[in-house]
């Protein structure tokens, strides 16, 4: 190395850290906005994860008769519902419910979709034909319709809920998926671990598979925001969550009947769904912008 | 063009059937008897029996559905288990109201969303696009049916200035198609601002500029017609998003549609209405793409179709 001038030396370090990693967060940490945004989820999973030791009421079984309906203020910070319950509480109780739901969903419908991507775009023919023909069918059910027809079947709750937006998820992983394989499996390097001998296991999982990633990622932030949604608005129409349940569309359902009255009961979870959605979309947008090659000199 | 359509319709035919056979062994995957169910919680064993007979559902699966298939074909969905009324007049009096309130959201949120979509591309990195960007963000991630609470406390119980439920004139349209239009503008606008700014980049542009057309000109001219091309594919998607965002907002505003029909009609388990409704909801949203789809050539002189 001595011999060589100083910079190809330095160019050689450069070289050396510019892993896929160093380079996806040098692009990501200058979107200000997803940073924000990305601290805001770690900040909302925190408290999901502790909300059971935190809140300061029980969120169920603590009921304060002489305050119903009572606007916020220093003991109740978000004020108190119609049946003398501690907003507060419930909030925060519900990020538990609604992250869970989120995640969980879109991390099943990712599985499932991704798996069922690659043997199409792996495969092609006759798999192909029959996975794309499943994911028509499924798309063929507009919105939410295709969410409320699975627990109509399975009945109301939210177990049930979350199997329902996971199928909701599975045909947009699935072409996604199915669009990357096929663009990926014609590359050299493919062709290479063919020849080589690799089994279609190996080339699908080992070589295919990870240059799916980076969109995977993107949509499943992007997805969370929109399955989050999808369950609280299931909550809403009353096939969701049950009473007592703290959840946050359950919550603004029930707060319909006193908005002259007690408009405060509505706003917060309304401002907790908004929030936490708006972060994991904007955490999205920056995801994508990081990750997208065909972004950088925008 | 009429034989692109024939061959797209009989590419359809299998997707239908699917979802035809879907929506038709739901009412077998039902938990419980689904003869039971239709007879009422008070029946005896006998009255269960002649329910049955009379349903068919004493007969083989594949009879069944042939009997499905043809009665929808006949537009008989059997009758609703809570009015005892044929489904599809239960049907037919709820179709208008849910069908103008998607066609104004859609009029809303074509307009809002390419109108700030193109404003945010012709401005990009500056304010106009900032606060355009903001809102659709804003607007993709708030619910609609906290924006309609949203909305209705402030334009109808706190100014006065519209009414709350209903759905007689115009005024009571107004609250309803803004609050499902909004998620949709929204989308249109972030799709809306980067097919423009791909265009904006083309050498085509620059020679419009170049020979010294006015910016308006450029954008309007020879920008828009490209533009529009992915912008209404997307439109076509989002119909179906409307489609399912009506039954929230249906919820919301007491809206007498089809919305309502079936979140009444899950909640009493009464599947015939539930079987007619999903099947036409995913009929409608079919269709609407296929509309999508020769429009798309009719504004795509590239894609002209064998």
């Amino acid at each position: 190395m001595a011999t060589l001038p100083a910079s190809v030396r330095t160019l050689a370090a450069d070289a050396r850290v510019r892993t896929p990693w160093s380079e996806f967060w040098r692009k990501f940490k200058r979107q200000k906005v997803a940073l924000v945004a990305g601290a805001f989820v770690v900040l909302l999973v925190v408290v999901a994860i502790a909300a059971p030791w935190i809140v300061p009421y029980d969120a169920e079984n603590y009921f304060d008769y002489d305050a119903l309906n009572a606007r916020p203020s220093l003991a109740h910070w978000f004020g108190v519902d119609a049946l003398g319950r501690d907003i507060f509480s419930r909030i925060l109780m519900g990020a538990r419910i609604s992250l869970a739901a989120g995640f969980l969903s879109v991390a099943v419908g990712a599985i499932i979709g991704t798996l069922l991507g690659l043997l199409a775009g792996y495969r092609e023919g006759w798999w192909d034909r029959a996975i794309m023909r499943l994911c028509d069918v499924l798309f063929a059910f507009p919105g939410i319709l295709l969410a409320i027809g699975i627990v109509a079947i399975l009945g109301g709750g939210m177990a049930n809920v979350i199997v329902a937006v996971a199928v909701f998820s599975i045909p947009t992983f699935a072409r996604l998926v199915r669009g990357n394989t096929l663009a990926l499996k014609h590359l050299t390097y493919i062709e290479a671990a063919r020849s080589l001998g690799a089994s279609g296991r190996t080339i699908v999982f080992r070589h295919i598979f990870p240059g799916t990633i980076s969109a995977v990622v993107v949509y499943f932030s992007l997805r969370i925001g929109t399955s989050i949604i999808t369950a609280a608005s299931l909550s809403f129409l009353g096939m969701g969550a049950q009473p007592p349940t703290p959840e946050w569309g359950a919550m603004l359902d029930a707060a319909r009947s006193d908005m002259l009255t007690a408009p405060h009961e509505a706003i917060f979870p309304a401002l907790a769904i908004f929030l936490t959605v708006l972060a994991f979309n904007l955490l999205g947008d920056g995801l994508r912008d990081a990750l997208d090659p065909k972004i950088e000199r925008r | 063009m009429v034989q692109y359509i024939v061959k797209r319709l009989l590419g359809l035919l299998p997707t239908l059937l699917i979802v035809g056979l879907l929506v038709f062994l739901f009412v077998h995957l039902l938990p419980g008897d689904p003869a039971r169910l239709a007879a009422g919680p008070d029946a005896n064993p006998e009255t269960v029996e002649l329910v049955r007979k009379d349903l068919g559902l004493d007969r083989p699966l594949p009879a069944q559905f042939v009997r499905f298939v043809n009665g929808v074909l006949h537009w008989d969905f059997g009758r609703s288990l809570r009015t005892k009324r044929p489904v599809s007049e239960e049907i037919g009096e709820r179709f208008m109201p849910t069908f103008w309130l998607t066609v104004w959201s859609m009029a809303w949120s074509v307009v809002f969303g390419m109108v700030i979509g193109v404003l945010s591309a012709v401005w990009r990195n500056r304010w106009p696009d900032r606060l355009g960007m903001t809102l659709a963000v804003s607007g993709i991630s708030f619910p609609a049916f906290a924006l309609g609470m949203v909305l209705m406390q402030v334009f109808s119980v706190q100014l006065g200035w519209l009414p709350t439920v209903g759905n007689d004139t115009w005024r009571h349209y107004l609250l309803p198609s803004l609050t499902l239009g909004a998620a949709v503008a929204a989308i249109m606008a972030r799709f809306t601002r980067s097919s423009f700014v791909d265009i904006l980049g083309e050498d085509y542009i620059r020679t419009a500029r170049a020979k010294g057309l006015d910016e308006p000109h450029v954008v309007v001219k020879h920008g828009m017609r490209n533009a529009l091309i992915p912008v209404v594919t997307m439109m076509g998607l989002q119909f179906g998003f409307l489609l399912g965002g009506s039954i929230v907002v249906e919820k919301v505003f007491n809206w007498p549609g089809l919305g309502r029909l079936l979140v009444d009609a899950v909640d009493m388990r009464d599947y015939p209405v539930i079987q007619a409704l999903v099947l036409l909801f995913s009929l409608e949203f079919i269709l609407i793409n296929l509309i999508v789809d020769v429009l798309y050539g009719l504004i795509n002189p590239t894609i002209r179709y064998r």
